[in-house]
């Protein structure tokens, strides 16, 4: 029994080391040649709470979850039943579990999977430093069929700096759990790959490709308050930009964090910050002093289930209005977000240097799924996106900052730079920068910033467009995964439909999405909110064909190719 | 110095003026405090463009637009994270931070805690005039309880006024100073020292609002020097600050203490680098 791709979910309690183990599993099965994808579902609770580690194997790239799980294993069931909605079984599945370590909730043997005991804890008890997770690890590796060198050089790898010992208790560990599966059912198998294939690959989550993606665009500065799930973004950040010659100033809020970045650009250099829906409602104002006075920053957000606190550890597309619509007054910006994890890299570093170049605020609307998943990739193709800030080297006559001129882009003379001093201002201004409240002054500045962003060319990556037909689906972000997906599985029946996902939400580029659309006469939106802020958004900027409908569904659930798949079946 | 180059007079307080006119009404402390800033900069020889004047929201915060140097007027109370955010990036510069009370005690009061507490270089004066002046007068946080002249809190606002020095000392600013706008000489030699001061310096500047305190025009009559010198115990420091009449002029705590500011040393130059760690 062979499978395009195979799912398997970990649980236990905090601590129990679900998370080691499942990212020992994704590195063993990049290294044993597949592509993965591990996403981590987490309880409320600072320590101690339920960890899920999603799993999913493929021999193509594979970035979304699919429509079921093959296995579950967990180390312990601890509160596992608050995951049952977020990991399908079936009647094709199997559980694994200890009974030493609790009782199968009953919304877990509901869904009608083949269930296992397996001794988890008396077999790590016989192990010197042996854990239940590193048996788990075994288990799960010998189901996959992992080769043993993979999984050697995993160990190797990830428990390097825990010395000799720990590398030996965890391979016994291991190898412990290989024995206990061989008396379990088999999993679907994927096919083998030599290992030669993973030459080239890249494992790395979409946060961690946000910042180097903005180290790429030449960020040097950020200062940032930590929030969930955008913090390892910074963590990330933090240590290297120590390295090129930057800093990141962890402020006392967010209110802060935008000024600083504003004061750092101001000085010259490229700055970011990083938050989630409550820290960019705190930074709403900010954000237009930088639109208002032409200083370019970057501000990620990686969304999450909200309004207010919402629901912090798991993923929504829903601060798409914020994000295009709370800043007061007309304050035209960017609004960009990337559509897979890979895809983070280079809208981090597009996003740096469209700020840069167009001296504005670009908000990137990055989310949980793509931020803390941890995906095996093709080598993320390299841009050549770096800076692009007009500066003045040297100063001749009379200095005028906001001067109008054709492309609504006047160079920014820098502190240092003698002559060329001026006052940003969040007051409208006249181009010399003097504050000013005469009619003309304001609408020859609004012009100003409106066609700058309106004028610039974003070439084809506004959007990503892939397959055609009359049919197409038109999503962003996070989503785009599982709509691509369920549009392959849609092709292999010979059901041919276009995919559009958005990167470019502001400004919107009707011309362009005319042709995007050009013989579409049927038409789904697909997002991940409650109230279809997409499909508002696109209702109100674009021409759309006669036929459309929305799929929009809110988090926590993740988007999955089959409810996709079976809102277009049904649409006939 | 390049042969093109001729040697030129030294900068006069009137260089760092730009031609924009104030906005203040006749008679304000404020002007004076232009002239106080004007003077410190000359004083110190400072090239204009490596200035930078960084203010938030209100009448005095306007005074980066009344100077040749470079500024920024932002958003109402956070001049000092703005500011931040430049000294950090750009340690060359002098940057200077200018307020009010209401600016920087109210609605920007956590940035000044958080901006003694980490001693970045910057200079802070706060033009004190215990009253939102450019909002038609409302008592702000230096006012005191049983002020009864603004509308929106008939009665007085009935709550203690804020302690600038007293929280600065506590918050851990190394440098704290008053001065007023009386004495615009006086004002810029406490200004000069708190510029050179390494790390957070605060210039606490009592300047009317003649407007709408017109009282305060007899605070020109209650000033007067501190009687005794600038003490480094913060102990002794505090009890000046909670006991002193509010008027003494002078530096009244200076100490050292490690200035923030991160080391912008590249040692990585090839970004490619940061490739391997993701690299199977």
């Amino acid at each position: 029994m062979t499978a395009s791709s195979v799912s398997v979910a970990l649980t236990g309690s905090g601590g129990s080391g679900v998370m080691t183990a499942g990212a020992m599993l994704l590195e063993a099965a990049a290294q044993a040649g597949w592509y993965a994808c591990m996403t981590r579902s987490l309880g409320p609770q600072i320590r101690g709470g339920e960890a899920a580690a999603m799993l999913r194997f493929s021999a193509t790239p594979v970035e979304s979850h699919g429509d079921r799980f093959d296995a579950l294993l967990a180390i312990d069931w601890g509160n596992a039943a608050r995951f049952a909605d977020e990991i399908p079984l079936d009647g094709e599945s199997l559980t694994l579990g200890d009974p030493k370590a609790g009782e199968i909730p009953e919304a877990i043997r509901a869904m009608g999977a083949h269930h296992a005991d397996l001794a988890l804890v008396q077999t790590a008890k016989r192990i010197g430093g042996g854990r239940p997770n590193m048996v788990a690890l075994g288990v799960i590796a010998a189901l996959l069929e992992i080769p043993d060198p993979a999984l050697a050089r995993t160990l190797e790898r990830v428990l390097a700096r825990k010395g000799p010992d720990a590398i030996e208790a965890s391979r016994a560990a291991v190898a412990a759990g290989q024995v206990l599966a061989r008396d379990l059912p088999a999993l679907p198998k994927l096919p083998a790959l030599g290992e030669t294939s993973r030459d080239g690959r890249w494992q790395i989550s979409g946060n961690e490709a946000v910042g180097l993606g903005a180290l790429r665009g030449g960020v040097r500065f950020v200062a940032a308050y930590p929030i969930t799930p955008a913090t390892e973004v910074l963590e990330w950040l933090a240590p290297r930009l120590q390295q090129v010659g930057g800093v990141l100033v962890q402020a006392e809020d967010e209110l802060a964090s935008i000024n600083q970045i504003i004061g750092a650009s101001f000085g010259g250099v490229p700055s970011l910050t990083a938050t989630y829906g409550p820290g960019l409602a705190l930074m709403t104002e900010g954000i237009g002093l930088a639109v208002g006075s032409e200083t370019p920053v970057v501000v990620v957000d990686v969304m999450r289930g909200g309004p207010s606190t919402g629901i912090p550890t798991k993923s929504e597309q829903t601060d798409l209005n914020i994000a295009l619509y709370g800043l007061h007054g007309d304050a035209p910006h960017l609004v960009v977000a990337p559509n897979s994890v890979a895809d983070c890299l280079f809208t981090a570093q597009w996003a740096t240097h469209l700020a840069e170049s167009l001296q504005t605020a670009a908000i990137l609307l990055s989310d949980q799924a793509l931020g803390q998943t941890r995906a095996v990739l093709p080598r993320p193709a390299t841009a050549h996106f770096e800076g692009g800030r007009k500066t003045m080297e040297r100063i001749d006559g009379e200095y005028l900052r906001y001067a109008t001129n054709a492309s609504g882009v006047s160079p920014m003379s820098l502190p240092g730079v003698a002559g060329g001093h001026y006052t940003a201002d969040g007051l409208e201004h006249n181009p010399h920068g003097t504050p000013s409240s005469l009619a003309r002054d304001h609408i020859a500045q609004l012009d100003k910033r409106r066609d700058k962003l309106l004028g610039y060319d974003y070439g084809e990556h506004w959007a990503q467009i892939e397959g055609d037909g009359s049919t197409a689906i038109v999503t962003w972000g996070s989503s785009t995964a599982a709509a691509r997906e369920a549009l392959t599985e849609l092709a292999a029946d010979g059901h041919h439909c276009r995919l559009i996902s958005l990167r470019l939400l502001s400004p919107t580029l009707p011309e362009k999405m005319d042709e995007a659309l050009a013989g579409v006469t049927r038409l789904l939106v697909v997002e991940q909110s409650h109230d279809g802020q997409f499909h508002r958004y696109l209702r109100a900027h674009y021409d759309l064909p006669a036929e459309v409908r929305s799929f929009c569904r809110p988090g926590p659930l993740p988007m999955r190719a089959i409810d996709i798949r079976r809102s277009l079946q049904e649409w006939s | 110095m390049s042969e093109s180059q001729v040697a030129v007079a030294p900068l006069t307080a009137r260089d760092y003026k730009s031609a924009t006119k104030p906005v203040w009404c006749p008679g304000c402390g404020d002007f004076s405090v232009l002239s106080t800033i004007t003077k410190a900069l000359a004083a110190l020889g400072l090239a204009p463009e490596q200035v930078a004047v960084i203010s938030g929201i209100g009448c005095s915060s306007r005074i980066p637009a009344y100077l040749n140097t470079y500024g920024f007027h932002g958003v109402h109370g956070r001049a000092l994270a703005l500011a931040t955010g430049l000294k950090v990036a750009r340690p060359d510069l002098t940057v200077l931070v200018t307020g009010g009370d209401g600016d920087g005690f109210s609605i920007g009061g956590n940035h000044f805690l958080q901006a003694c507490r980490r001693n970045a270089d910057l200079t802070y004066i706060v033009m004190d005039n215990q009253v939102y002046g450019m909002t038609k007068g409302q008592a702000s946080p230096t006012t005191e309880p049983d002020w009864e002249r603004s509308k929106l809190t008939p009665g007085g606002p009935g709550i203690n006024p804020f302690k600038p020095l007293v929280i600065a000392l506590a918050s851990g600013a190394t440098f704290i100073a008053r001065g007023s706008s009386s004495d615009p000489n006086g004002a810029a030699r406490l200004l000069a020292e708190a510029i050179q001061h390494p790390g957070f310096s605060f210039l606490h500047i009592l300047s009317p609002c003649v407007t709408f305190r017109p009282e305060q025009r007899e605070w020109r009559k209650a000033v007067h020097p501190a009687p005794v010198e600038a003490t480094d115990d913060p102990g002794r420091a505090a009890r000046r600050l909670m006991t002193d009449d509010g008027f003494n002029l002078g530096i009244l705590y200076r100490s050292e203490r490690k200035t923030y500011q991160p080391e912008l040393h590249a040692r990585v130059t090839d970004l490619a680098e940061f490739d391997a760690e993701f690299q199977l």
